[in-house]
């Protein structure tokens, strides 16, 4: 099984108009192991997204450079390291499945086309394609929806869509950028619920992104927090909040629970200690 | 749990639905139809269902169809009457009905040497002959001028230069460049629909949303796949608006392109009647050319409406 690995990664920005540069992320080195949830939180400007692109391969590191298993996603090559890896840099791919906040699905096509539409990139025939897509589409519960256009279905259907699209592909994993921000709260809960039991069924590697304290602790096997100037990850968390879910089926008992929102508490004096850092500046 | 009912949109629809023959009973006093027409009229002209109790919605909502109407058969009646009594002069202004007489005069005559028919058919060849020739070159160039910089370095100067200048202004250039044949006139019309084309495609281009793109690459797509899945598609509404506004362009250059050495064609029909001073004719050209445009915007929006049915969603 393949992991993920950050190895001494910075990204720094060039200053707007000669100003100062930005230094997004400074010196991560950071594991993902197979069938983790990790979860990212921090206050905004701390390079969580950064950190996505660069997993995704839309960016490259200014120092630095990441692995997916045996191949390098970006970065500079590094045969001459002693680590054996191809000279060959991969950039985005499709063995990492990126679901976004908002507007990524494509508006001419309907539901499955849209979820079988890697397949298509990859010259799949049409039966296998679609037979792939009804699986992911009856795993997200929008079957019935399958010959929607996209734009007339709510946020939260949209949102299945793109993580059935993502899916479909069939990834070694899954990077969701905010995916639920978006939605209304209830609709969020319900989707916290269907990523878990996505996760669970599938084992792929997760990472992901989220504002909100409750929701991170509640999805990750490992919760990583992020502190801003410079982007930097500060504490991390060894977690079984999904776990107990999973069993117990019971959200809202599983983030009642007292060490559930002792974490809770925990985690927000961190973040909030940041801000009052942050805006010190 | 009662006050989420109340709340909720479907049962908002139904009351919109129990509204509506409410107010048509008003009109109609036990099935008999009312003496008084005012609230017929008065519903004629009234913005219609917007959305039930509202009074601070954004302004100017509603339909206006029959306003318009109103507004065009007002229009044509204020030309008859003005004619009819004799306030201005035919020179001036021929009635309505001078032009309608005239309209089947040239239908079965013709005028300058042609038939109607050939001057509409030559004035359509040579506009839509020109959206052709745009449609062919200003939408792939738009195109790559919005994936390509150099391109964009190589296109952008020479259509930002032209694209201001009025018609007539290089119509002598092109005149001594490519003689008074059909070429210049054809040439000069496609010019005027040339830039407003290539600019729509290159701006749909540059809409596209981000996300789309890297979600394509993060699925395994080729940069060759992001242009012709993610970014063309995307820019096809803006393309399909940008061929709107060129044929506009197109019909408002056709008088000019028709100045010079026209043997027919619409705008030589006008310029030709103006000159010997027959109004009626210069009037009923205005109008057919007026026409013709109308009817190819309507078949353009039904375009943009089957093609396109996401756009500004």
């Amino acid at each position: 099984m393949s992991k993920l690995q950050i190895h001494d990664v910075s990204v720094v920005y060039p200053g707007l108009n000669g100003g100062e540069q930005v230094r997004a992320l400074s010196d991560i080195n950071f594991t993902i192991d197979p069938g983790e949830f990790v979860v990212a939180l921090g206050a905004s400007g701390c390079g969580k997204t950064t950190l996505l692109s660069l997993m995704a391969g839309f960016i490259s590191p200014t120092e630095g450079y990441l692995t997916l298993g045996e191949s390098q996603i970006s970065g500079l090559p590094r045969v001459a390291c002693g680590i054996d890896l191809h000279d060959k840099i991969d950039g985005p791919g499709k063995e990492r499945g990126v679901v976004f906040q908002k507007h990524a699905l494509l508006p001419w096509l309907n539901v499955i086309e849209n979820t079988e539409f890697g397949l298509k990139l990859q010259g799949v025939g049409k039966t296998e394609r679609r037979e792939r897509a009804t699986h992911f589409l009856k795993l997200v519960g929008l079957e019935e929806f399958h010959n929607h256009p996209v734009y007339q279905l709510s946020g939260g259907m949209q949102q299945r869509v793109g993580i059935a699209r993502a899916l479909t592909n069939d990834p070694k994993m899954l990077l969701l950028d905010e995916p639920l921000g978006a939605l209304d709260a209830l609709t969020r809960e319900v989707l916290q619920e269907l990523l878990l039991d996505v996760w669970k069924e599938t084992q792929k590697m997760m990472f992901f992104i989220t504002h909100s304290v409750e929701e991170a602790l509640f999805m990750a096997s490992r919760l990583i927090i992020m502190s801003p100037r410079p982007g930097r990850i500060t504490h991390e968390f060894k977690l079984d909040f999904n776990e107990r879910f999973l069993e117990c089926r019971d959200a809202r008992k599983v983030k009642s629970m007292p060490d559930f929102i002792a974490m809770r508490e925990e985690v927000l004096s961190i973040i909030h200690g940041d801000e009052v850092v942050g805006g010190l500046h | 749990m009662m006050a989420t009912k109340t709340l909720n949109p479907k049962t908002a629809v139904n009351q919109q639905e129990r509204n509506q023959p409410v107010t048509r009973k008003a009109l109609v006093a036990d099935g008999q139809p009312s003496l008084n027409p005012m609230p017929r009229i008065r519903n004629l002209f009234s913005a219609g269902p917007v959305m039930p109790g509202e009074s601070y919605g954004a302004p100017g909502r509603g339909k206006s169809l029959a306003i318009s109407v109103v507004t065009a058969t007002s229009l044509l009646l204020l030309w008859y009457l003005v004619t009819a009594a004799g306030w201005i002069g035919p020179l001036f202004l021929p009635s309505p009905l001078a032009v309608v007489a005239r309209f089947w005069e040239i239908l079965t005559e013709g005028f300058a040497g042609a038939s109607l028919m050939e001057h509409t058919g030559w004035s359509m060849l040579r506009v839509f002959g020109a959206f052709t020739l745009a449609m062919a070159t200003a939408i792939p160039i738009g195109i790559l001028m919005g994936v390509n910089r150099v391109a964009r370095g190589l296109f952008d100067p020479i259509i930002e230069f032209y694209r201001p200048l009025p018609p007539l202004a290089y119509l002598p250039l092109v005149i001594i460049w490519l003689g008074i044949g059909e070429t210049s006139k054809i040439v000069l019309i496609y010019l005027a629909i040339f830039a407003p084309m290539a600019l729509s495609a290159r701006a749909g281009v540059r809409s596209v949303a981000i996300e789309q793109i890297h979600a394509a690459y993060s699925m395994g797509a080729s940069r060759w796949q992001v242009i012709r899945y993610i970014i063309l598609k995307n820019a096809l509404p803006e393309i399909l608006t940008g061929m709107r506004i060129g044929i506009g362009f197109g019909w408002t250059t056709l008088v000019a392109a028709e100045m010079v050495a026209a043997q027919a064609g619409l705008g030589f029909m006008v310029l030709n009647a103006a000159e010997f001073l027959v109004t009626d004719v210069v009037i009923m050209g205005i109008v057919m050319i007026g026409i013709i445009a109308y009817l190819f915007d309507m078949l353009m929006r039904y375009a943009e409406k089957t093609l396109v049915p996401w756009k500004g969603k």
